[in-house]
């Protein structure tokens, strides 16, 4: 029986490419009713038939194994790509999470798009979108993942660019695509690399410790391990290239809470995990993705505070958290001189809080964006000084948002306390002390921001006049359902620690637990959260606006971001189009248009004589044939 | 009556039909030239069979095989001459040029 489910778990993908494609193709124009009973049906029967293949792998001993697994493309010989449905514990995780998260989502969508006139494509594109990142998690072989990984990248583009009459929107649709791409571009670049050295794309085989062993010989280790990561580098928005998340969230509101928080932006950190044994052969290489992580989560912890765009925050939220995650990963590895161990040089743990986080982060950030939404919904305004007071308007959503702030910020016991706690200590196991504090930091940032975002929601008068607002309960019911993975998912810390582990680290050493880490980790989380209370707690905003003034100068720059866009705008507009665009148009119009022109001219010039010799005279043309004739005779001889 | 002769007879023949075929105005006239070539071609045909090769007959299977597809095109080219004519009321070549580039 067990077999029988898994060896059908590629069913868990076709229910959603159903759904878009009978909804995509046939139903576009069809009853909004019919199409939203239609996509829930289908997400819930993804979600079921994901819950059974969970039960059927836990009960069947391996560890990882191919449930499907078929020739795809033949290339050379020794060189298959093959599709297959891989399951570990990382894969079967995103599948519980990225199906539950897709069930609620839909719903919550019923209502959060009631009325639009794109409410079929909507529901269409949510469905290719499951199933693209379905099928990503679920890849055997690195082509597979890169095929769902632009097909996720394709889904996200067009819920961007879904309201594609705001010219933002469109704007925003088209840099995410671009930047991705620009990243992906590298990652092609890093599978062909690698593929033509280990002859293989199979994960499986990839990741064998013999393969490492090949390309640290040929020497492209590092290069190869580094060029992979720089797809998710763009896709996780690690800095530098993580300008395309908050414009991302022009996109409607479920949108952003189902792709670019809760499951696409983790792709990255998805890849790095799926790809751990190869990468961390490579000193350098988790020594790149960990700083990139650590920087990106303060860089991002600290933007967050100065937004004032509800969803923006909640967008450098999400970078932040993804660049713990990506740290942790980073972590995984000990650094020489540091950490008690004994002969080991790979800590799991760094492995296991990372995917653990992903699990908790994917729940109460979804939670988040939703409630995010619903406000959004009620207040028509995405500008946080606009609202206020909304607690008694909207008690669900503010109790349910209050234990996601709370999971977030690593209040005990929420879930986020929990893989906070994990990633917090891989950090200090593996010895690199500023990682470790660049944590704990940017845990009190966070604790901050989130409770100044709720407060400045919630709490005190409203800011404007708001009429009518009421909750959907179509919108509040998966915000409610979402709090009991909130609270509850720190019961799985031990499962996680103990079974996602990456494969083939061998012996791993034994780490000491420090008692004091999460008592420091909940007063920096507390002291974020009390400061919060001070400057806002009532809802106002005097005297945010008095430090704010105190601070001047330094509180423009962090709220423009640091002015990153502007660099880029700077070196695109300015550099790349004048200095290198320019030149190669001016190369290809007058260069390469003229020289073909001129092989057009030469031919239209030459045919127009040609023409005159054609005048319908037949004397001259059996003239031609004579002499035509004569010619051949003699130089026959 | 040497090969000399017949090759000489057959040139005059060749050479009068291309003069008529480029002097001659009228698509008659040019229709008769050709038919003037073919005749010397096949004098040619006959004078080598007859002098030269081993077996008279083969050689003077093709002058046959010529008047009999010279016949053929007479009668297409005649019949395309009548329906010109008919459309024209003249066959003077010089004034069809219908078919300049």
């Amino acid at each position: 029986m067990a077999d029988f489910i898994l060896f059908n778990s590629y069913l868990i993908l076709l229910f959603p490419l159903f759904s878009f494609a009978i909804i995509g193709l046939g139903h576009i124009n069809s009853d909004n009713k019919f199409v939203a009973k239609f996509a829930i049906a289908m997400s819930s029967l993804s979600l079921g038939y994901a819950l059974l293949t969970t039960l059927a792998y836990l009960s069947q001993p391996k560890h990882t194994l191919l449930a499907y697994d078929a020739a795809w493309l033949n290339f050379a010989p020794g060189l298959t790509a093959n599709l297959g449905m891989y399951l570990d514990p990382i894969s079967v995780m995103m599948l519980v999470v990225v199906t539950v998260i897709s069930l609620l989502v839909n719903i919550y969508s019923v209502g959060y798009m009631k009325g639009d006139r794109s409410f079929n494509r909507f529901f269409a594109l949510l469905a290719l979108f499951s199933f693209s990142m379905l099928g990503l998690v679920t890849s055997g072989n690195i082509l597979q993942m890169f095929v769902f990984w632009e097909l996720v990248g394709v889904s996200s583009y067009s819920l961007i660019g879904f309201w594609y009459e705001k010219p933002s929107a469109v704007a925003a649709s088209k840099k995410a695509f671009i930047v991705t791409r620009f990243a992906d571009a590298f990652f092609l670049l890093g599978i062909l690399l690698v593929s033509f050295y280990s002859q293989t794309f199979s994960f499986q085989e990839l990741n064998s410790p013999s393969t490492a062993l090949l390309l640290k010989d040929a020497g492209v280790l590092t290069l190869g391990t580094l060029l992979i990561f720089a797809g998710g580098w763009g896709k996780s928005a690690m800095f530098p290239l993580h300008v395309w998340l908050p414009d991302a969230m022009e996109g409607p509101t479920p949108v952003s809470s189902i792709i670019h928080s809760a499951t696409m932006v983790v792709a990255g950190v998805y890849l790095t995990a799926r790809m751990f044994p190869l990468f961390a052969a490579s000193e350098t290489t988790l020594f790149v993705i960990q700083c990139i992580g650590a920087f990106t989560a303060l860089f991002a912890a600290v933007i967050a505070i100065t937004q004032m765009d509800i969803k923006r925050i909640l967008a450098f939220s999400t970078l932040s958290q993804l660049g713990y995650m990506i740290f942790s990963l980073g972590a995984a590895k000990v650094c020489a001189d540091g950490g008690g161990h004994h002969g080991a040089d790979v800590n799991p743990l760094g492995f296991s809080a990372a995917m653990y986080h992903v699990f908790t982060h994917a729940f109460f950030k979804c939670m988040l964006f939703l409630g995010a939404g619903a406000v959004i919904h009620a207040v028509h305004s995405n500008d946080i000084l606009k609202m206020g007071g909304l607690k008694q308007l909207m008690p669900k959503t503010y109790w349910s948002l209050l234990a996601a702030c709370l999971a977030i910020a690593g209040v005990f016991p929420l879930s986020g306390f929990w893989s906070k706690d994990a990633i917090l200590l891989a950090a200090l196991q593996s010895g690199h002390t500023v990682t470790f504090l660049v944590g704990l930091i940017t845990g009190g940032l966070t604790a901050f921001y989130m409770f100044r975002f709720f407060f400045l929601i919630f709490h005190g008068e409203a800011r404007s006049h708001l009429h009518h607002v009421h909750e959907d309960p179509w919108m509040t019911w998966p915000i409610v359902a979402l709090t009991v993975p909130t609270i509850f998912a720190g019961l799985l810390e031990h499962s996680f620690v103990a079974q996602v582990l990456p494969p083939h680290l061998g012996e791993t050493g034994h780490f000491a637990h420090p008692a004091w880490l999460p008592w420091l980790a909940t007063l920096v989380a507390m002291t974020g959260i009390g400061c919060a209370w001070l400057l806002y707690g009532e809802g106002k905003t005097e005297k945010a606006a008095a430090l704010q003034k105190a601070f001047g100068p330094v509180h423009t720059v962090v709220q423009n971001k640091f002015y990153v866009d502007e660099v880029y705008l700077f070196i695109t507009h300015k550099i790349i189009f004048n200095c290198v665009a320019a030149p190669i148009k001016w190369f290809d119009r007058n260069v390469v248009d003229g020289t073909m022109n001129l092989c057009g001219w030469l031919l239209q010039v030459g045919g127009k004589g040609v023409r005159l010799v054609q005048n319908g005279e037949l004397h001259l043309y059996l003239g031609a044939t004579v002499v035509g004739l004569i010619v051949l005779l003699f130089l026959g001889k | 009556m040497t090969l000399a002769n017949c090759v000489a007879l057959s040139l005059i023949l060749c050479a009068i039909g291309i003069f008529g075929m480029l002097t001659r105005r009228n698509l008659l006239g040019i229709l008769l030239s050709v038919e003037i070539i073919l005749n010397g071609a096949n004098i040619n045909f006959a004078a080598f069979a007859h002098f030269r090769a081993a077996d008279p007959v083969a050689g003077a299977v093709f002058p046959v095989f010529v008047m009999a597809v010279s016949a053929c095109e007479i009668a297409v080219a005649l019949a395309i001459i009548i329906s010109m004519y008919r459309r024209k009321k003249r066959l003077d070549v010089y004034r069809m040029e219908e078919l300049h580039g």
